[in-house]
């Protein structure tokens, strides 16, 4: 905390922006930069990850054919430009990975979480801005390893490890075990270890800035939801992240140490028993389920750090462009906290068929259908805040309205597969690619659209485009429904995971012309994100000028200017008199309150704070 | 009027500026004790899956270990009563004589390592001595980061200014400190109790 200048000694101090570059945009203290930065990191992990998807695509849906341009990239991993199963076992892996980690849990969080819940919370910073920064500069040192992981794998025929993003053991815990399995798990290891770290000093610093800096007034309850969601994801992410962080740390030894935490004895692997030679030294009596526990502890709560802050967000902008208050904010509170709170206890639902007992599979299959109550409460108090109400079709809303959408249809298949008797015949089938892409991954990334297409006035001061946005919106909700409906299908008949052809299975010959259109839709949906980005690129400079308050929103980031200047409220902490959705207030000028206007008869505020609106008109 | 609320928001904003790292360190200690919870749990697990645990004799000198940081614990709760009290030059001397506890305490766990290693047990040699090695170093690792913090408010009582922001900021810094202190103190005998005096 030593380089922390950034102290305050009264209201009326000012925090003069740096001015150097390297201080300004790089090494930068600000939450707000260290949020866009956070955001940019996951952009281009996004892209590493989207190109292994279309790259496994082609393998599937065209087995045989010769891409030239795969060999001449790849040599070794698609020689003659068809792919090896390892490498395509290299893709999975990273593609889950660099998305798991670098896109769901740095956007939503990192991103939007830094720069949105300070100045939600009237706050002029993070408590912490020292390790704010350190946090990002750790994640990104993280990212780099990963990337390290696909070009120094230590085998010529994969882009990494080929054991899945799950890690498990024994296949995790020996190098000779693959292709990949060598370097690229360990430098996969480390990266996880160092992300760990990274997110942990995050979740620190949100959790003491909610609790400690919120500004005069901002009680709890007055908190937006999307607080309450990036504070219950800082809170999951602080209980997790040093379980997985243990795990890694016994599995790295295993690795390279020679202990036996997680391989058992007497494992043979390419006809060599374990002790027989140096490169395969002698292990004795760990135990491979014992990862999957540390790992799923962490893992499920990890699924939740992906979609809570969408959920927040989308909370958020129902209630803005529906014009009305959320339908039931303190349920939708303890629904939050509920989610978060039951999602520690249900990490079992991933081991159904790792021989567990049938006692504990039933209570795991019970504690996970019971997440079904809070999450029903969620959706109906979606549905209650849209109901009657007269929209504003902008496209934050479509994608937030889509955010719904994809939580019902994706989550509504986790009832399925939470029933140990149901998930028997389904795991490791695309029915649970789909339930989770579905759930965790799309909505997740709908949430975070929404959130971009909503706060990028706030962050730029300029509007992103309405056209591109909407065709974005129209592509992307039809393309990922036109990807993984499908695939249910498919996990049905009983294709699995993970393979990287299905051309010698003849029961799944039919469903040959349905892997094809998933590939045509997941590419075209791919391109389709080329909008995005360029409505991103283009809006920085060219877009409408957006002003202070252009939803006509209620909560603090709107009274200040866009950008917010350096402190956020310019020297002045405001006063927050009421809850934050306070929209067609009966008997009120305008259809919206900001929360810094004071309630009638109420002594105002001396600091003249809520002048930044200009919607007050008497 | 305008003048009082304007003096009651600076205090406010002073303390509860302060105030942040005492809930920081509460924060953080609650990740920190999730990472042992886990280990724990692993340790059992491990302990009761196989055959192949053969527990070690408890190294004498981890009986010295033992005393050091609990005594650490005690000079050092001294050292935040003096800041309270106002006697920084006492502070700081108490804080560099915990600062040289921890030290030692450190010295002390690598002489254990040191004799375990002369009698040829290594971390690779049976699952008890895996985790003998994984939980002392992962407790050090964190006692190491103990020391720096403590080192630096030591020195931070030189140059803290006397306003009355600098003083509740140092207390807060005191109280984080040690409040980490304690419960390395307290995670040090937990573990010593589960690897030597725990039988599954």
């Amino acid at each position: 905390m030593s380089g922390e200048t950034h102290e305050t000694h009264g209201a009326v101090h000012r925090h003069e922006p740096p001015t150097s570059f390297i201080r300004k945009y790089i090494f930068s203290l600000d939450h707000k930069v260290i949020g866009i930065q956070y955001i940019i990191l996951a952009l281009v992990a996004v892209l590493v990850g989207m190109t292994m998807s279309v790259l496994m695509r082609m393998n599937l849906s065209w087995p045989g054919t010769n891409w030239p341009i795969l060999g001449t990239l790849f040599p070794g991993g698609a020689p003659d430009g068809m792919m090896t199963p390892e490498f395509y076992l290299s893709l999975v892996t990273m593609h889950g990975t660099i998305m798991v980690f670098f896109v769901l849990t740095t956007a939503p969080q990192g991103g939007f979480g830094n720069y949105f819940l300070p100045i939600q919370i009237g706050a002029e910073d993070m408590a912490f801005p020292v390790l704010n920064m350190l946090s990002f500069w750790v994640t990104f040192v993280g990212f780099v390893v990963i990337l390290a992981a696909i070009f120094f794998s230590g085998a010529e025929s994969t882009v990494g490890p080929i054991g899945g993003w799950t890690g498990y053991a024994p296949l995790s815990a020996l190098p000779n075990s693959g292709p990949g399995q060598g370097m690229g798990m360990n430098l996969w290891i480390i990266s996880i270890a160092i992300f760990c770290v990274g997110s942990l000093l995050g979740a620190l610093n949100f959790i003491t800035t909610l609790l400690n800096m919120r500004a005069p007034g901002m009680s709890l309850m007055r908190m937006p939801l999307t607080c309450w969601a990036w504070f219950t994801t800082a809170v999951l992410a602080l209980l997790s992240f040093p379980v997985l962080l243990g795990g890694g740390v016994l599995l790295l030894l295993d690795r390279t140490a020679g202990t036996s935490f997680f391989i058992p004895g007497g494992l043979y692997i390419g006809g060599e028993l374990s002790g027989a030679s140096a490169n395969f030294p002698i292990h004795t009596g760990g135990s491979p389920i014992l990862w999957q526990h540390l790992f799923w502890f962490f893992g499920h709560p990890e699924v939740y750090i992906a979609i809570l802050p969408g959920m927040g967000a989308t909370s958020h902008i129902l209630s803005t462009f529906a014009r009305k208050p959320v339908f039931g904010y303190r349920a939708m509170v303890f629904a939050i906290f509920a989610i978060g709170l039951l999602g520690f206890f249900v990490w079992g639902h991933h081991m159904f068929i790792s021989g567990m007992s049938p006692y504990s599979a039933m209570t795991f299959s019970i504690l996970t259908l019971s997440i079904g109550v809070p999450s029903a409460v969620k959706t109906f108090n979606w549905l209650g805040t849209l109901w009657g109400a007269r929209i504003r079709f902008t496209t934050p809303m479509l994608f937030a309205i889509g955010f719904v959408s994809l939580f019902v249809a994706g989550g509504i298949t986790g009832l399925v597969l939470g029933q140990s008797s149901l998930d028997l015949p389904m795991h490791d089938t695309y029915f649970v690619t789909a339930h989770f892409h579905l759930v965790m991954g799309v909505a997740s990334i709908f949430g975070m659209f929404a959130a971009t297409y909503f706060w990028f006035p706030k962050m730029f001061g300029r509007m992103m485009s309405e056209r591109l946005g909407r065709i974005h919106f129209w592509i992307t909700f039809v393309g990922v429904y036109c990807i993984f409906v499908p695939m249910h299908t498919m996990g049905i008949v009983g294709m699995p995971r993970r393979f990287a052809q299905f051309t010698e299975y003849e029961f799944l010959a039919t469903l040959h012309p349905l892997v094809v259109f998933v590939s045509i839709a997941a590419i075209a949906t791919v391109f389709a994100q080329i909008l995005f980005y360029f409505n991103l690129v283009w809006s920085i400079f060219k877009g409408e000028k957006s002003g202070a308050n252009p939803w006509e929103a209620t909560t603090l980031e709107w009274i200040t200017p866009s950008p917010p200047p350096h402190d956020n409220f310019a020297g002045v902490i405001p006063t927050v008199y009421r809850g934050p959705y306070e929209f067609a207030v009966p008997g009120a000028p305008n259809d919206f309150i900001m929360q810094t206007e004071p309630e009638p008869g109420t002594v105002p505020a001396t600091e003249g704070a809520g002048n930044g609106h200009n919607g007050h008109r008497h | 009027m305008v003048a009082v609320v304007e003096k009651a928001r600076v205090i406010q904003t002073a303390k509860s500026s302060a105030n942040r790292y005492r809930i920081g360190m509460w924060v953080a200690l609650a990740s920190i004790l999730m990472m042992f919870t886990a280990l724990t749990s692993a340790y059992i697990v491990r302990a009761g899956s196989s055959s192949d645990w053969q527990p070690l004799n408890v190294p004498r000198v981890l009986w010295l270990s033992t005393a050091l940081i609990i005594i650490g614990s005690g000079t050092l709760e001294t050292a935040r009563r003096k800041l309270k009290r106002e006697s920084p030059t006492a502070y700081r001397r108490w804080l560099l004589i915990s600062a040289a506890l921890g030290f030692a305490f450190l010295l002390s766990q690598l002489f254990a390592w040191r004799q375990l290693v002369q009698q040829g047990i290594y971390v690779s040699s049976n699952p008890h001595s895996s985790f003998f090695y994984v939980l002392t170093a992962t407790h050090g690792v964190h006692l190491v980061g103990g020391l720096i913090a403590l080192l630096f408010i030591s020195l931070r009582t030189r140059s803290g200014g006397d306003s009355e922001f600098a003083i509740a900021k140092g207390q807060a810094a005191a109280d984080a400190v040690t409040f980490y202190w304690h419960f390395l103190d307290l995670l040090w005998i937990y573990l010593f109790v589960l690897l030597f005096f725990w039988r599954s």
